[in-house]
């Protein structure tokens, strides 16, 4: 109990690394994965596959399987070698959630209907009156939910970095709980409620980005 | 994917069709450079060479690595199971008419929801598993019953919503009891329905015994981790486990396609979003394609 309250500032260096490390990936999976759905649905055959079997092979790899690549395997390849620990978690992070992004705002363009481009090309917009005014606003806001499912299970992923090295929370919360094993309990739900807040203010700016953005139809 | 009939794009015309042909082969000339490119950075660091790969083709290793997956599968499939009937409680408790059953029901699933896998299994590891616990491989498999099981209550309410609300008042009207009602008309409908979700829980539930890493659990990244602590040979033991993984969540895809035409039909298949998300599930299963779980 002592060790916890008088070392709190531990507990919070642990979750600025974590948010750091959110953060960082998150903007990191946004950009590869807009790149890959452009990929994707764009008219260029090659890279369409080239995405498709990139989306495919990462998605059913485990995140651990790339962490292990990242921090065990590159080095023997010579890349990455004296890289801080957090810049390799983030590019780690980021191979593995940009194909899931990929994939939510696969879906966001995939709920646009087509009479909704049909009707636009109709009236004589052109291509990018057509997807800026027409299909990405609707894409868009309809990619928002699956997007923050996204983003919050890579939150939680964060905490393989903690396997790695990194001083993130769960690393933290174990080095607590190998010091005071009378704790535990508490120690833990000292962790579980940092990473709740975390979530829970993830899907709050995700549902106000919601309200904010809803239309009538 | 039927070409021509996009939201993106009009039907292309002859000269837009020529354009596009020059960027695929612009395009496969550029994957192509860079299949060779990564052919000789990998040569020239020495990563192709024959005692590198030997371990995988040395029957005694082989033989680790096929003990080691089905360790693997034996904890992903003992996960889902236990987590099945927590789920199952947990979800009839969410749909319960008492408020003392469900609002308990509803706390216990966004705990478990919310809360890291990894920091739950580290927890349990280290207050029950060591010393004379209940050890590593139960670690993890009760993490993953925990979590596996949360996100199973979410399916099965997200399964039973989606019935036809006549199929419950139907029953009601016929003089069924509530217990009746949910175990005779509409479990067995829901979890026609829920059965490609459960075994693309599988997939996730696979993914993550190889959480097991961090507490020393037997399983696949386990012998990984032998074999490349003996030969320093991590890209290559990387690449192998990754093709066992791939290629068995690819077998647990196919089946989960395969019963979702079979049993379903058409509609999509059930979604739930993260923690903190589970009344928009709905705009999850209205976005129309399978963004799988993370």
């Amino acid at each position: 109990m002592e060790d916890i309250v008088s070392n709190f500032d531990l507990v919070l260096s642990g979750f600025w690394i974590t948010l750091q490390l959110a953060f960082w990936s998150a903007l990191g999976s946004l950009v590869i994965g807009a790149l890959l759905v452009a990929m994707r649905v764009g008219p260029v055959r090659v890279l369409a596959l080239f995405a498709t079997s990139y989306v495919n092979i990462v998605r059913n790899t485990p995140l651990l399987v790339i962490f292990i690549l990242v921090f065990a395997g590159f080095p023997a390849l010579d890349l990455l070698v004296g890289t801080p620990f957090l810049v390799k978690g983030i590019v780690t992070m980021t191979i593995y959630t940009s194909p899931f992004v990929c994939e939510a705002l696969r879906a966001g363009v995939n709920s646009v209907q087509l009479g909704q481009a049909e009707a636009a090309r109709a009236i004589g917009m052109t291509f990018g009156q057509t997807m800026t005014q027409v299909v990405l606003p609707q894409a868009v806001r309809a990619s928002v939910p699956p997007l923050t499912s996204v983003i919050i299970a890579m939150t939680k992923n964060t905490s393989i970095a903690a396997v790695f090295g990194l001083a993130e929370a769960t690393a933290r919360m174990r080095g607590f709980t190998n010091n005071n094993a009378d704790d535990r309990i508490l120690i833990f739900l000292v962790f579980a409620l940092g990473y709740i807040v975390i979530v829970e203010a993830i899907s709050g700016a995700s549902w106000l980005l919601e309200r904010r953005w809803r239309t009538v139809r | 994917m039927s070409r021509g009939t996009s939201v993106l794009f009009d039907v292309p015309g002859p000269r837009t069709r020529l354009r596009h042909r020059i960027y695929d082969v612009a395009a496969l000339v550029l994957l192509v450079v860079g299949l060779v490119g990564l052919y000789f950075f990998l040569d020239a660091k020495g990563q192709l060479t024959y005692e590198d790969w030997e371990p995988f083709v040395t029957p005694e290793f082989m033989v680790a690595l096929g003990e080691g997956w089905i360790t693997t599968i034996q904890m992903a499939l003992t996960a889902v199971l236990l987590a099945l009937v927590f789920g199952v409680v947990l979800g009839v408790g969410k749909l319960s008419d008492h408020r003392w059953v469900r609002l308990p029901s509803a706390l216990v699933v966004e705990f478990f929801r919310a809360v890291p896998l990894l920091l739950l299994i580290v927890f349990i590891f280290l207050t029950y598993g060591v010393g004379g616990g209940i050890g590593s491989y139960w670690s993890v498999v009760i993490g993953l019953m925990l979590y596996n099981g949360s996100v199973l209550a979410e399916i099965f309410r997200a399964g039973i919503n989606a019935l036809p609300p006549g199929q419950a008042e139907a029953a009601y009207a016929v003089g069924m009891r509530k217990t009746q009602v949910m175990t005779t008309i509409l479990l067995p409908q829901a979890v026609k329905i829920m059965i490609p979700a459960i075994i693309s829980q599988c997939v996730v539930a696979l993914k993550d015994t190889s959480l097991g890493f961090y507490v020393l659990a037997p399983g696949l990244t386990a012998v990984g981790r032998s074999i490349y602590t003996e030969f320093r040979n991590q890209f290559q033991t990387v690449l192998v486990l990754a093709l066992m993984y791939i290629v068995t969540n690819f077998i647990l895809t196919l089946i989960a396609t395969w019963v979702q035409k079979r049993y379903v039909g058409e509609r999509d298949q059930l979604q739930v979003g993260a923690a903190g998300l589970s009344d928009q599930d709905t705009g999850l299963a209205d976005a129309g394609t399978r963004h799988g779980q993370v």
